[in-house]
């Protein structure tokens, strides 16, 4: 099968705002693909777009080998969406809620709808307007996961759960995959992306700036090392690839970052110096995202610590 | 007292959130009162008109029962006689709808936690909704009497009499809601028994006014003693420009205190949050007409429907029962018959009675096309149209399902009026086939003009979904006031012609005229094309 969802240079305006700005993203059949970046990158709305809730202005999309706007019925009955803001009709009680949701997309398996209910501890006679925002967003949750489909469109589903909630979603998750369904989840929880996410794309001002396997992106950053030998270190700064070296007690501890490609070379400088300890960590989420948005933190650290000298 | 600290923050934070919403409420009050005023000064020329309409108006039962105690012949206590259920009801919402606002609905919304773990004291909130509602009611009782003595000469003594009046309502349902919100859950459940209250004070004083005796040669009522029990009633008693009751002033402030202790007891007695009737369960399941987008639709559309459904047979059940009287009032009233003949040269001055009753239904009716369709863009804007559309459903048929409850609703609520005149016409009057054929032909004429005002909103809802409300709630406004003044200001024929209502065949005055209709008809169905096609091919407004 093709990919199940394949978006080339989207773009999308709102006024002067471009939120899509040559967005290319592809997911593949069986992936839960992990869709990163901070609030206002434009995750929702590229999700938006691919439910054909709003029309791209430029770029080529296909998903389920269908178009998003022209098919939208068509292919929403092959897809189940999980918005991160839930707003619901006050009036109805929660259980109503999902049976709507659930059978104006064609119908629910009504088991798998009560074990969700019971695995998400939601009382569904409750009213929607007495929901407190994780309960709602329960609600969208038992409605979407519920739905026995090849896609899941999951907008930051998980805002307003609890830890343990958390969990329930995960095990859900990772189900949904082992019966061969597909998941694009937008996050910005990056532990939670680790957890799940078999293929990740980062975004950033409406563009994809990374996207590959968490393997593959694990590549393109930096292990950090540390070790200590019996024989010293110093000569290590000449090997390719490394940075920070800090060396300590004589030349014989080391803390070093290396890149995927001086690696290699680390390891064989290292067996020739009979190592003690050695600890590899390798590269977090967290560090490929600030890879891509550290410039950022740095313009916000700066900023704020001009503010505080200023006052 | 540490109960009451940031009160003063507060009071300004709830100004500051109702800067409009007051100031229309107080400004929609004040320019209704000074209308009634004007349209008094206006058709009541000599002393005789002025006699045939209080005795009229004395006598009638149903008079008695919607306007109250009739209070002479003065101009400005006739005008007051009729103007004080506006003055009255809508202060009274507008007071008890603040309170609610600012007390239970923030707690509903989680708002109230966020300010009470503030440096706010337990009781801040609810006095400081309390203080806007009841500087809200002053305000509305002030301007009131000015607009009601300034332009009409009347004297000001009793402008300011039916000003306090106004203001004492106002004090006596904003504490009524406190209690509200102390009771119940949710700000729709307070609000809903606010308005009960209001429903109830408006019974009682009924009976008593009913129940009452014509006195002072058939132009003054003296109300039995359940008018006495009613504030509403009270406001009555004022009977401002013949008696100027001010004493009556301590009935309300008496009132308002005794229910403002009680709110603050219920209040000492609970935690913030649920309320002392905790809401109702509802079903774990969906029922099965659910299911569809048509069912989801008649879901978030009956409410709507059933009230004005309920409200427009009442109307028209009392206007058409009115009928047998206006007959025998207009055989006094010359300048009143000229006036009904000139609209419908030929046609029986009765009939015409019934086309311009109609015509108010039909306008009326159409209040209930704008708020029925714009629930889509309410629906819309809160983000719940975004998971339905989600889901498998063509934009067109979501649209389709709220636009066909909207028109059948709108066909249902005018022919139930229609029947419920007739039936009540023929109830008064014995002439049962000719009042019920009558009228609900008048009725059914209306329903292509507010149909075609629904394909207008439509149409708008599709190409400028932002302007949605504003314009067609404006486009009524237009179409009520070209109908009931378009005359009396002379406006131009063109400008008048673009409104649907004016249209409409004058039936039963004149034979029916299918061009006009067909016309109607015809132009509904092209404005929702257009809405249709335009919806269709726009962006989803995103739920904030």
């Amino acid at each position: 099968m093709a990919h199940v969802i394949h978006a080339e240079g989207l773009t999308k305006s709102f006024g002067s705002t471009r939120a899509l700005d040559g967005l290319d993203l592809t997911v593949e059949p069986g992936q839960v693909h992990g869709f990163l970046g901070p609030n206002g990158a434009g995750k929702s709305t590229t999700i938006r777009v691919l439910l054909g809730l709003l029309r791209k202005d430029g770029g080529r999309v296909d998903v389920l080998g269908g178009h998003p706007w022209r098919d939208a019925v068509a292919l929403h009955r092959r897809l189940a969406y999980v918005p991160g803001d839930v707003h619901l009709w006050p009036n109805l009680s929660g259980g109503e809620a999902i049976d709507v949701l659930g059978r104006l997309r064609g119908g629910l398996d009504t088991a798998r709808r009560d074990e969700l209910v019971e695995r998400f501890q939601l009382d569904p006679t409750k009213r929607c307007s007495a929901y407190s925002k994780g309960n709602r967003q329960k609600v969208a949750l038992v409605a979407g996961l519920a739905a026995d489909v090849e896609l899941y469109l999951l907008d930051e589903p998980t805002s307003g759960l609890d830890p343990l909630m958390e969990t329930v979603f995960q095990e859900v998750v990772r189900e949904l995959r082992a019966a061969g369904g597909t998941v694009l989840l937008s996050s910005h929880i990056l532990a939670e992306a680790e957890a799940l996410c078999d293929a990740v794309s980062i975004i950033r001002d409406g563009r994809v700036v990374e996207t590959g396997t968490l393997a593959q992106l694990r590549h393109l950053t930096r292990t950090r090392l540390e070790v200590t030998t019996r024989e010293p270190l110093d000569d290590l700064g000449s090997v390719a690839g490394i940075h920070g070296l800090k060396i300590s007690d004589g030349g014989r501890t080391a803390r070093i970052e290396v890149e995927a490609e001086g690696l290699g070379a680390v390891v064989h400088l290292l067996g020739t110096r009979d190592v003690i300890s050695l600890t590899s960590t390798p590269p977090s989420l967290e560090e490929l995202f600030l890879r891509h948005y550290g410039e950022e933190l740095g313009t916000l650290a700066v900023a704020a610590s001009g503010n505080g000298s200023s006052r | 007292m540490s109960t009451l600290t940031g009160t003063w923050h507060l009071v300004r934070l709830a100004l500051r959130r109702d800067r409009v919403v007051l100031p229309v409420w107080v400004a929609a009050v004040a320019g209704l009162a000074w209308g009634v005023v004007a349209s008094y000064q206006g058709t009541l020329l000599t002393e005789a008109d002025r006699v045939a309409t209080a005795t009229f108006s004395a006598g009638s039962p149903l008079a008695r029962v919607f306007d109250g105690p009739a209070s002479g012949t003065s101009l400005g206590a006739m005008a007051l006689v009729e103007g004080w259920k506006i003055l009255a009801i809508l202060t009274a919402l507008m007071a008890a709808q603040t309170v609610v606002r600012h007390t239970r609905q923030d707690e509903e919304t989680g708002r109230a936690e966020l300010l009470g773990s503030a440096a706010v004291g337990r009781h801040a909130r609810l006095v400081a909704a309390l203080v806007v509602a009841l500087g809200a009611s002053l305000a509305v009782g002030a301007v009131s009497a000015v607009a009601i003595a300034a332009p009409s000469g009347l004297g000001w003594a009793g402008a300011w009499a039916v000003g306090m009046a106004a203001a004492g309502m106002g004090g006596v349902f904003a504490a009524a809601a406190a209690v509200a919100a102390q009771v119940f859950s949710t700000a729709r459940a307070a609000n809903a028994a606010a308005a009960a209250c209001l429903g109830g004070a408006f019974l009682l004083r009924a009976i008593g006014d009913v129940t009452g005796e014509v006195t002072d040669g058939g132009v003054v009522v003296r109300s039995a003693w359940p008018s006495w029990l009613s504030p509403y009633g009270w406001g009555q008693q004022v009977r401002p420009y013949a008696e100027d009751n001010w004493w009556i002033a301590w009935l309300f402030v008496a009132l308002t205190v005794a229910l403002v202790v009680i709110a603050f007891v219920l209040a000492d007695r609970r935690d913030i949050g649920p309320g002392m009737v905790p809401a109702p369960a509802g079903p774990a399941r969906a029922a099965a007409s659910l299911g569809s987008p048509f069912g989801l639709a008649w879901r978030l559309q009956r409410g709507v429907l059933l009230v004005w459904l309920a409200g427009l047979a009442v109307f028209g059940a009392v206007f058409g029962s009115l009928g047998d009287s206006v007959e025998t009032y207009l055989a006094d009233n010359e300048p009143m018959r000229a006036m009904l003949q000139s609209l419908a040269p030929g046609g029986d001055p009765v009939d015409v009675y019934y086309v311009l009753t109609m015509a108010i239904i039909g306008v009326a009716a159409g209040g209930y096309v704008v708020q029925g369709l714009l629930r889509m863009r309410a629906e819309e804007v809160a983000g719940r149209v975004e998971p339905v559309l989600a889901a498998a459903v063509d934009r067109r048929r979501w649209l389709a399902s709220h636009v066909a409850i909207v028109a059948g609703g709108t066909a249902l609520v005018l022919l139930t009026a229609g029947l419920a005149a007739g039936l009540s016409y023929g109830a008064a009057s014995g002439r049962w086939a000719e009042g019920v054929g009558d009228l609900l032909a008048a009725a059914a004429v209306q329903v292509p003009a507010a149909l075609a005002l629904g394909g207008f909103v439509v149409a708008v809802f599709g190409v400028l979904p932002r302007w949605a409300g504003p314009i067609t709630w404006f486009a009524l406004a237009a179409a009520l006031v070209m109908g009931q003044l378009g005359k009396l200001f002379e406006l131009p024929q063109w400008l008048l012609d673009v409104s649907p209502f004016t249209h409409v065949p004058l039936v039963p005055a004149e034979p029916f005229d299918a061009t006009p209709v067909l016309w109607l008809s015809a132009v509904a169905i092209a404005l929702a094309a257009v809405g249709f096609a335009a919806f269709r091919h726009r962006d989803l407004a995103i739920g904030a």
